[in-house]
C-alpha cells in the first residue's frame, strides 16, 4: 500500500491492519492521535463504549451494555430491536490494568471462546492499540471466520452459489 | 486484483462447464479421494481423469498431492481466498470502528483542554 499518499490525502486517518499472527491468533492494530489514558477511557465507560462499539455501518442497534470493568468483573452487551430475539455477547475481564492493558474472555459462544488482550502504548502524545484475539484451536478461528464469510465478495459468493446448484444437479444425474 | 478475479473465474467457470468434474467436486466435498478412485466412480481412464482433475487444479478448486505412488485430491486452495475476504471484512468492521472511537477521542481531548482551561481561570 501507498501509505504516504493516503495520509496525504487525509491527514487524521490511521490506518487498521489485520494479521492472522497464527492457526489460533488475529492481532489487529491502530494508532489513536491522543494520550493512551483518553483511548483506555474511551473502552472502559459504557456511555463512552457505546458511542464506537457499533458503528452505522454495521446495521446493529446494541440494546444494552453493562461493563463492570475491574479484574473478575463482567460484562455483557445485548444487540438487536426484537427483545425475544436477543443476540448477546458476554465473558469476563481477567485483567484491568488502567491506561496500558484489558483483557477478557467471550464466553457467548461456550467453550471454544476465544480471549481478547488490548495493550495501549502511548508515545509522544499518540496511543498505539494492539488487540489480540486468541481462539483455543484453529477450528474456533475458522468457525469465527466462516460466521463471516456471507460477507464475501459478491463474485465469489455468485461462484460457491452456482457450485451448489451445479452440484446438486450432477448429485441427481 | 480485478483482473485477476476475472481470469479466475473464467478458468472456474471453464472447470464447471463438464458435468464429469462437476461430479468430481462434489465428491471431493465429501471426502478426498485418489485419481484411480475417481477414475473408477466415474467409469473413466486414469488418463481421461487426469486431464480433468488438472483442469481442476488450474482453476484453484482442487488440490493434489502426490504420496508415495498415489496422488491424492481434495478440494482447492479457493478457501484461502474466502479467509483472505473474511480477514478483510474484520479489518473493515474495526476500521469503521476505529473511526467512530477517534471522534469520542478528539471530543474527550476537546473536554479536557475546556476543563484545564476552566481550572486555571
Amino acid at each position: 500500500m501507498d501509505a504516504r499518499r493516503e495520509s496525504e490525502l487525509s491527514p487524521m486517518k490511521n490506518r487498521t491492519t489485520v494479521e492472522r499472527k497464527s492457526e489460533r491468533e488475529l492481532v489487529v492494530t491502530r494508532t489513536f492521535n491522543g494520550p493512551a489514558r483518553i483511548v483506555f477511557e474511551a473502552w472502559t465507560r459504557p456511555e463512552l463504549f457505546k458511542q464506537w462499539w457499533v458503528p452505522k455501518s454495521m446495521g446493529m442497534f446494541l440494546r444494552s451494555c453493562e461493563m463492570d470493568v475491574r479484574t473478575g468483573g463482567t460484562y455483557r452487551l445485548v444487540f438487536g430491536h426484537d427483545p425475544s430475539k436477543p443476540d448477546e455477547f458476554f465473558g469476563r475481564y481477567l485483567e484491568v490494568t488502567p491506561h496500558s492493558r484489558l483483557v477478557w474472555t467471550n464466553d457467548e459462544g461456550g467453550e471454544g471462546g476465544s480471549v481478547t488482550t488490548v495493550t495501549f502504548e502511548e508515545k509522544d502524545g499518540k496511543t498505539l492499540l494492539v488487540m489480540r484475539e486468541l481462539y483455543p484451536s484453529k477450528e474456533a478461528l475458522d468457525a469465527a471466520g466462516t460466521g463471516a464469510a456471507d460477507m464475501m465478495s459478491e463474485t465469489f459468493e455468485q461462484l460457491d452459489e452456482l457450485l451448489v446448484t451445479l452440484g446438486a444437479s450432477a448429485g441427481r444425474s | 486484483m480485478v483482473q485477476y478475479s476475472r481470469a479466475r473465474l473464467d478458468a472456474s467457470f471453464a472447470a464447471l462447464s463438464d458435468p464429469t468434474r462437476r461430479g468430481v467436486l462434489e465428491q471431493l466435498g465429501r471426502s478426498g479421494a485418489s485419481i484411480t478412485d475417481l477414475a473408477e466412480k466415474f467409469h473413466m481412464t486414469l488418463t481421461g481423469m487426469k486431464k480433468h482433475v488438472g483442469v481442476l487444479e488450474q482453476a484453484g478448486l482442487v488440490a493434489t498431492e502426490k504420496v508415495g505412488r498415489v496422488r491424492t485430491c481434495t478440494l482447492g486452495p479457493r478457501r484461502l481466498e474466502e479467509e483472505t475476504a473474511w480477514l478483510e471484512r474484520y479489518r473493515q468492521l474495526w476500521d469503521s470502528r476505529f473511526d467512530e472511537l477517534d471522534k469520542v477521542v478528539e471530543e474527550l481531548k476537546r473536554k479536557e483542554k475546556l476543563d484545564g482551561r476552566k481550572k486555571r481561570e
